[in-house]
């Protein structure tokens, strides 16, 4: 604190930091494993901090980055080309690099790193970091910032990027010491993986780059407001168990937290002791079987009539790693009207911030699910549970009557529901399956199998077009011996296809299929439902019947891609195959496909999930209404 | 809605003040008042939020607030555990005709005058929300040119102290 003053400027804004406090006798000190990555001990050696930015991500672990070099982070780019530990993929535009950092997080498990320069640099990544917010992705954003004496003088390429992604990152640094900078970096990985993961940026001001310091390692990494609760209180893991013995109609509730903890192996082990239906969310397809037979689909505005249902009537909601998003829950105060509810989630303002929690247990779903199951064990031999049968006889008789399906379209074209299945039949179950925003993304989430966590990637919470390509390619990136398909729309491809130069050069050989509906298809569907068909600014002219602009098998030829079109039925299999064969290259197809398909079921805006429709104003018939 | 004080411990790094504020702008919280200054404990800084929230908002707000990897400590003080003192500088017009009233009337609220013109007082007063606001409208007759007011500050009754328990359990 500055003497005498009694606001320090530092509170006032982010500026670079006084002096630095004495130490704290008193603070504790995280604990030296709070240092990702090998964890070598490197003694004092003097380096500039661009090396140290270097040095540090090789001793965190880091394998691969993403980025694209400018002015303020020029100097770093300098080691980073001696670097033989980091393999850094140059993009064509910032998101990409944000959004591969994402696709490569989702699949490892390990923090994405993406890299930018200052100004244009670090606000191109703006969209990815509130992508990865949203979605609890870790990564770790580093920006070039302009050096400290021209910080707040609108000097060139000067964005106060700490500033603008206050509201969109778990934390972030603004670093005007070289010496600063292998603890930042530290806590920043710390940070972004440990609790609930996101993103973390750090921006390093070029004079802290090109300034020498003493660099050794593991640095002393000291947080002393963050400590997030892993472990669930007993007490309420009992109370939960009591209630799932005395429920009637018990549902499991798993979203993409259940993903992030890598918790599957203890989720079935729970679900199949609890023998309840389990419905997975938009960000938690494949972390329960969809084979599995207790799985009954996804839940919200496009989720199944069974997966809707089971929610709508059950008794209980056993909620893991979820949050009541409004996607789910459509509107709340008719959402799950008879349930208790079960809230597990590590984030504790999560719980009770939708939907009252009657039971909220904070903890990482990782250590709560196997307590859970063994409380549960505990309350199965204490006392007769209630009989679920005729509450299993409810869900599968929906489950059976009103299965996801489509219909052919009239227009002779095919159905993207039918070429999105075969990608998924064609490709079996350790593809990595990631979609674009929209339409196209509704249809892999409800029409491709998964049968495995970590192999379905989308952008669920922010709704990012353009997510698709740059995600696969990271995703590729991260697990280059699986099959990586990016499903994206005709509209999102458009968004961010020029990563296809950076897959050909850094041969990343993923597979994208544009689902070409010729249009801005989800907000076509709400004109035809909505607004009496008046199709206002949808129409893209990509496909069937138009001048084609741009010709998507051009543009993959253009690239040095393979470029595939698919326009009937017939082809449709053998053009997958094709795909499937080449794996030295991307390879585009474009499905040429009918614009009149819409996705169903649907929930209408604004209305309760009770009046869900399973085909244009058709509602399921309720036989066995409680 | 009621209002609740929060006393939130904080570390002393830049941007710490930006980042509590900006939650409160993006979570459509209002806020009330707001007061921040240095504690006896180096490297730490400890704001005092008066908000209007109750029940699960309040909630939400002190959930969200921990959240931040700068705040180290959140707690709520009540009117009855904790003394809480607004601190306020007024300039009243007061001329030769009028001086000695607004004076008693300063000294009936303990106030005191710190700056003395032709036509003008400026009187210094500290207390309740509840008190300072009964000083105002007596002063208001006499006419009030300028007012500037500090946040609310807050501090626990008892020996026991806020950073000394979050150091502590930390």
């Amino acid at each position: 604190m500055s003497k005498g003053s009694p606001i320090s400027p530092a509170l006032l804004a982010a500026r670079p930091a006084p002096p630095a406090a004495p130490a704290r006798e008193t603070a504790s000190v995280v604990p030296v494993s709070a240092v990702r990555g090998p964890n070598r001990v490197v003694p004092p050696t003097e380096m500039l901090g661009s090396a140290a930015i270097v040095r540090s991500l090789e001793e965190l672990g880091v394998d691969d980055v993403f980025g694209l070099p400018g002015g303020a982070i020029l100097p770093t780019y300098d080691p980073l080309l001696a670097s033989t530990k980091l393999r850094h993929i140059l993009v064509r535009h910032e998101q990409g690099a944000g959004h591969a950092a994402q696709g490569y997080a989702m699949v490892t498990g390990r923090p994405g790193v993406c890299i930018a320069t200052s100004g244009p640099g670090a606000t191109n990544l703006v969209t990815a970091i509130a992508d990865a917010h949203m979605d609890s992705v870790p990564m770790v954003a580093i920006t070039g910032q302009v050096s400290s004496a021209f910080i707040g003088s609108d000097a060139f390429q000067e964005a106060d990027i700490v500033g603008i992604t206050m509201p969109i990152t778990k934390h972030s640094y603004l670093v005007t010491k070289a010496e600063d900078i292998p603890r930042v970096l530290a806590e920043a990985f710390h940070i972004a993986t440990t609790g609930r993961p996101g993103p973390v940026l750090v921006d390093v001001a070029k004079d802290a780059q090109q300034s020498s310091m003493t660099f050794s390692w593991p640095p002393k990494v000291d947080i002393p407001g963050y400590r997030p609760v892993v472990r669930g209180h007993s007490k309420q893991v009992r109370e939960a168990a009591r209630l799932i013995g005395a429920s009637q109609r018990p549902v499991f509730y798993v979203g993409g937290g259940v993903v992030k903890a890598h918790a599957s192996v203890e989720l079935k082990e729970l679900a199949e002791l609890v023998g309840a239906p389990v419905v997975t969310t938009l960000m938690a397809r494949g972390v329960f079987p969809d084979s599995h037979d207790q799985h009954v689909g996804m839940p919200g505005m496009h989720g199944s009539v069974s997966a809707v249902t089971a929610l709508q009537q059950a008794d209980l909601l056993i909620t893991l790693g979820a949050r009541f998003d409004d996607r789910v829950t459509g509107v709340l105060s008719s959402f799950a009207p008879h349930a208790k509810v079960i809230h597990a989630d590590i984030d504790p303002a999560e719980i009770s911030k939708n939907r009252t929690a009657d039971v909220p247990i904070v903890g990482s779903v990782k250590e709560i699910i196997p307590e859970l199951t063994a409380a549960v064990r505990e309350a199965f031999d204490a006392q007769e549970r209630p009989d679920i049968s005729a509450w299993w006889k409810t869900i599968r008789h929906l489950r059976e009557t009103y299965p996801v399906g489509f219909t052919q379209p009239d227009d002779g074209l095919s159905a993207p529901q039918q070429v999105i299945k075969r990608i998924g039949e064609l490709t079996g179950p350790e593809g990595v399956f990631v979609s674009g925003v929209g339409q196209h993304q509704m249809w892999a989430a409800q029409f491709i199998q998964y049968e495995r966590p970590h192999a379905w990637l989308n952008s669920g919470g922010l709704g990012t077009m353009g997510y698709s390509v740059p995600a696969a390619m990271g995703a590729k990136v991260g697990n280059p011996d699986r099959v990586v398909w990016a499903i994206d729309g005709d509209g999102c491809f458009q968004m961010t296809n020029q990563e296809l130069a950076t897959c050909v050069i850094n041969n990343i050989p993923i597979k994208v299929a544009v689902i070409n509906n010729s249009s801005l298809g989800m907000v076509r569907q709400w004109q035809t439902l909505f607004y009496e068909g008046r199709y206002s600014n949808t129409d893209l002219n990509t496909g069937h019947d138009t001048v084609r602009v741009p010709d998507f098998v051009k543009l993959a030829d253009a690239y040095g891609c393979v470029g595939l079109r698919c326009e009937r039925d017939e082809d449709i299999d053998a053009t997958i195959e094709q795909a499937l064969a080449i794996n030295d290259r991307p390879v585009v197809i474009d499905f040429v496909v009918s614009r009149d398909s819409m996705v169903w079921p649907m929930v209408p805006s604004g209305v309760s999930n009770d009046l869900i429709q399973i085909a244009r104003n058709m509602t399921p018939t309720w036989e066995q209404e409680d | 809605m009621a209002r609740h004080t929060l006393s939130v411990l904080v570390e002393d790094v830049p941007g710490v003040l930006t980042r509590v504020a900006s939650l409160f702008a993006r979570r459509a919280f209002n806020i009330n008042s707001l007061a921040v200054g240095p504690t006896e404990v180096a490297g730490m800084s400890r704001i005092t939020v008066v908000v209007e929230a109750e029940g699960d908002l309040l909630e939400q707000v002190t959930k969200q607030l921990n959240k931040l990897i700068n705040v180290i400590k959140i707690v709520e003080l009540t009117s009855e555990q904790s003394v809480q003192r607004d601190h306020v500088l007024i300039k009243v017009r007061a001329d030769a005709a009028t001086r000695l009233q607004v004076t008693q009337a300063a000294d009936l609220f303990r106030a005191s005058v710190v700056d003395v013109s032709i036509d003008s007082l400026i009187i210094e007063a500290t207390g309740t929300p509840e008190k300072l606001s009964a000083l105002l409208s007596v002063l208001e007759p006499f006419g009030i040119r300028e007012i500037v007011q500090s946040g609310t500050l807050a501090i626990g009754r008892g020996a026991k102290s806020m950073s000394d328990r979050a150091l502590r359990s930390a």
